[in-house]
């Protein structure tokens, strides 16, 4: 069984297209690298993976279960790090953390354990308003990755983040972590260098999907033509 | 396309039990909601200033000494529902805007948990309101003290906000998502609120006569509590679909 089977995924908002005949399958592990430009429906996908939007056709399984008829089974299972932190501003990011963790079922010492691993436990007492775009994106790493997920989704995961903060989150969210993962990236080098699976969209369809030992960088930059 | 194989998965019934218990996060999310106002300070300090802004100007415009049954009952009720909207409009503004909403959902919760924790942040801080509007209301509109009214006045205040709080969370949720929320909330919420407004200040009119005040009609109390009941419902079945996409 794949972690991710999807077989003729549409989604639309309204009458705009979003996604349209998307057919992918990942193994458990794997990382799958989503590329195209602003409005290729990358982040659609993301969200439809996450059960946050309902596919309106074709037929999508995540960890082995349909959606969204089994959403509720693997909800607690998904990581999603995309363009909000989900971080409320006015709390601190150990309130928000916790906050999160209680709805997890996730005992506090993990809380202290990821502010340490990203190096947030100085300024984990601090309004988040107060705190910079990267030091929020390290925090919102630590929400996303709080109860182990099995299947992290993540958009631009990077963006934000300088050098060693990228290091920093690496285990967490990297290929070194273990967990089987979709990243949508504008960036060619950086994806290819993650990827098992290649996933081009362009205008809501796929417009390439190989092994991403069969991509090189000028496929990717055709996408963006 | 993707060749490994995959390992043996949990069963769907182990990844159920991860799911969290629908008090605990009622707890988690009413504990993140008043955290939330505490440093904002957005609602409450701005629904009591309306609260005890419109006494002054009634006790002005009116240029009487006191008011009392019908008048004082009214006066008291519809200033009570209109600083209540301002608190109904930022229900969700944090959850919609900060990613609240994504948060939440992506959670193994029962989604039914927004729904009671909203309904008892609104409460929360309707008897906030209320500490400091009733006795605001004594003080510049009412000639005689409140003491022997009180309980009869807290049973109705208490059956009232249980209805604004539930259908206040309601259209708040409804409106929330939309480009006009400031305008849909109020617009949606009033009508609903008017039966609140009858049943609620036909209930306390006979406790502020001043002359013979009476315990509060029961009937009213009574239609006040059915009308919470079928509200609440009405509401706990609906909100999940409000939630989802």
């Amino acid at each position: 069984m794949a972690a991710l089977e999807v077989e003729g995924l549409a989604r639309h908002y309204g009458e705009r297209e979003a996604l349209s005949d998307v057919s992918l399958s990942l193994g458990d592990g794997q990382t799958l690298v989503v590329f195209g430009p602003n409005g290729a429906g990358k982040t659609t996908l993301l969200r439809v993976l996450a059960t946050l939007l309902r596919p309106h056709a074709g037929s999508v399984s995540v960890l082995g279960c349909k959606l969204p008829e089994q959403a509720w089974a693997i909800r607690g299972h998904v990581g999603l790090l995309g363009h909000e932190p989900l971080l409320y501003r006015e709390l601190t990011a150990r309130e928000n953390l916790r906050f999160h963790a209680r709805l997890y079922g996730v005992g506090e010492q993990r809380v202290g354990e990821l502010l340490e691993a990203v190096a947030m436990d100085a300024r984990a007492n601090e309004p988040l308003r107060t705190l910079s775009r990267g030091m929020v994106q390290r925090v919102a790493v630590a929400r996303a990755v709080l109860h182990d997920p099995e299947l992290l989704l993540l958009d631009e995961p990077n963006s934000n983040l300088d050098p060693a903060a990228i290091e920093l989150v690496a285990p967490l969210i990297g290929a070194t972590s273990g967990r089987t993962r979709v990243i949508c990236s504008h960036d060619p080098s950086g994806g290819l260098a993650e990827a098992d699976l290649v996933l081009g969209l362009r205008a809501g369809r796929p417009a390439l999907l190989r092994a991403a030992t069969d991509v090189d960088r000028d496929d990717i930059a055709e996408l963006y033509r | 396309m993707s060749g490994v194989q995959a390992p043996q998965r949990p069963l769907q019934a182990a990844r159920a039990a991860r799911a969290v218990g629908l008090w605990r996060t009622v707890g988690a999310l009413l504990r993140k909601e008043l955290l939330v106002e505490l440093r904002t300070l957005e609602s409450v300090p701005g629904m009591s200033l309306f609260a005890v802004t419109t006494f002054v100007v009634f006790h002005f415009a009116l240029n009487r000494g006191s008011v009392e049954g019908d008048l004082a009952a009214g006066i008291l009720w519809v200033t009570l529902l209109f600083a209540a909207i301002l608190g109904v409009n930022r229900l969700f503004v944090a959850d919609a805007d900060q990613g609240g909403f994504d948060g939440f959902l992506l959670a193994p919760v029962d989604r039914s948990a927004m729904f009671v924790a909203k309904v008892l942040t609104l409460l929360a801080f309707l008897v906030v309101l209320e500490l400091v509007a009733v006795p605001a209301f004594a003080l510049l509109l009412l000639g005689a003290p409140l003491g022997p009214a009180l309980p009869g006045l807290l049973a109705t205040l208490a059956l009232g906000d249980l209805g604004v709080a539930v259908i206040g969370t309601l259209v708040a949720a409804m409106a929330v998502r939309t480009r006009a929320r400031d305008l849909l909330g109020p617009l949606l919420a009033l009508p609903l609120f008017v039966p609140i407004v009858i049943g609620g200040a036909r209930a306390i009119s006979p406790l502020l006569v001043q002359a013979h005040p009476t315990a509060p009609a029961a009937r009213w109390l009574l239609t006040l509590g059915l009308y919470d009941l079928v509200f609440g419902l009405i509401a706990y079945a609906l909100f999940d679909f409000l939630l989802e996409d």
